[in-house]
């Protein structure tokens, strides 16, 4: 009986460690955490194998293009050739910026390449096609 | 003297509590953090102004039409099969820049599927003409 006790008393788990624990986990998600920021257009993605991970979200702009041919950055619709002046502002602010072009796979051509003129044009030159990973 | 130590007794502050609050917050950080990465195919426009003459020789044409079709170097090709020959011919000349060049009313979708198999043939040399 008497041994019993004793193992009974060393079971318990150490707590007094548990809120620096927590930190820790907050102090990563905290430092992780990008807050959404702009809602964008509904869009379905088109699908591509060749895929790459943006590296970072803090040096990516997003333009949105939905199928009707609206174009949408930080939530503020654009005519194709106002898509210039505000990507060049962008790209002066940050130099490491990657524009992400979530068009709709049902979008125009005419208008994507009248948005590749005007990246060209505002120098943001790297560019990403966004798409979902297609399965065979 | 007494009185004054037993002011300094009280001024404590609570801890107990303190995990409970760094649980909220670690809850509220969890539930905002989205995980979905951004994904897609890269690609580095040229410069402005930055036209270069290419041999013609060295240039193969990827045209994409308004129903989807796809003609390469003068040959309808499936898009299926685009990475095929897109192969083929890079061995025969590896200094060969292929010119991507949709029709207006085309589809994104068509063009992302064309993109993705010249990225699938290795092919690093894609260039964008500007449809006219």
């Amino acid at each position: 009986m008497k041994i019993n006790r004793k193992t009974q008393l060393d079971s318990e788990i150490p707590t007094a460690s548990m809120p620096d624990i927590i930190f820790m986990l907050l102090i990563f998600f905290m430092v992780t955490t990008v807050l959404r920021e702009y809602s964008g257009l509904p869009i379905s993605l088109p699908k591509a194998k060749r895929i790459e991970k943006l590296k970072s979200k803090r040096h990516t702009s997003h333009i949105w293009v939905s199928k009707e041919g609206l174009v949408s950055i930080e939530d503020k619709l654009y005519s194709a050739d106002g898509v210039r002046h505000i990507m060049y502002e962008k790209r002066v602010s940050d130099p490491q910026l990657v524009v992400s072009l979530k068009a709709d796979e049902r979008a125009k051509m005419g208008l994507i390449s009248d948005i590749h003129t005007e990246l060209r044009k505002a120098d943001a030159l790297k560019l990403n096609y966004s798409s979902k990973t297609a399965v065979d | 003297m007494a009185k004054q130590k037993r002011r300094f007794k009280g001024g404590e502050i609570p801890t107990s509590s303190m995990a409970d609050i760094a649980f909220l917050l670690l809850i509220f950080f969890l539930v905002t953090t989205t995980i979905d990465m951004d994904k897609g195919l890269g690609m580095v426009l040229p410069a402005e102004g930055e036209e270069m003459e290419i041999n013609k020789k060295n240039i193969l044409n990827c045209l994409i039409n308004s129903t989807g079709n796809v003609l390469l170097g003068g040959e309808a090709v499936d898009i299926k099969n685009l990475a095929r020959a897109v192969r083929q011919k890079i061995a025969q000349n590896d200094k060969l820049v292929i010119s991507v060049k949709a029709h207006n009313a085309s589809r994104y979708e068509d063009y992302v599927r064309v993109i993705d198999q010249l990225k699938q043939a290795n092919a690093t040399r894609i260039s964008i003409a500007e449809s006219d």
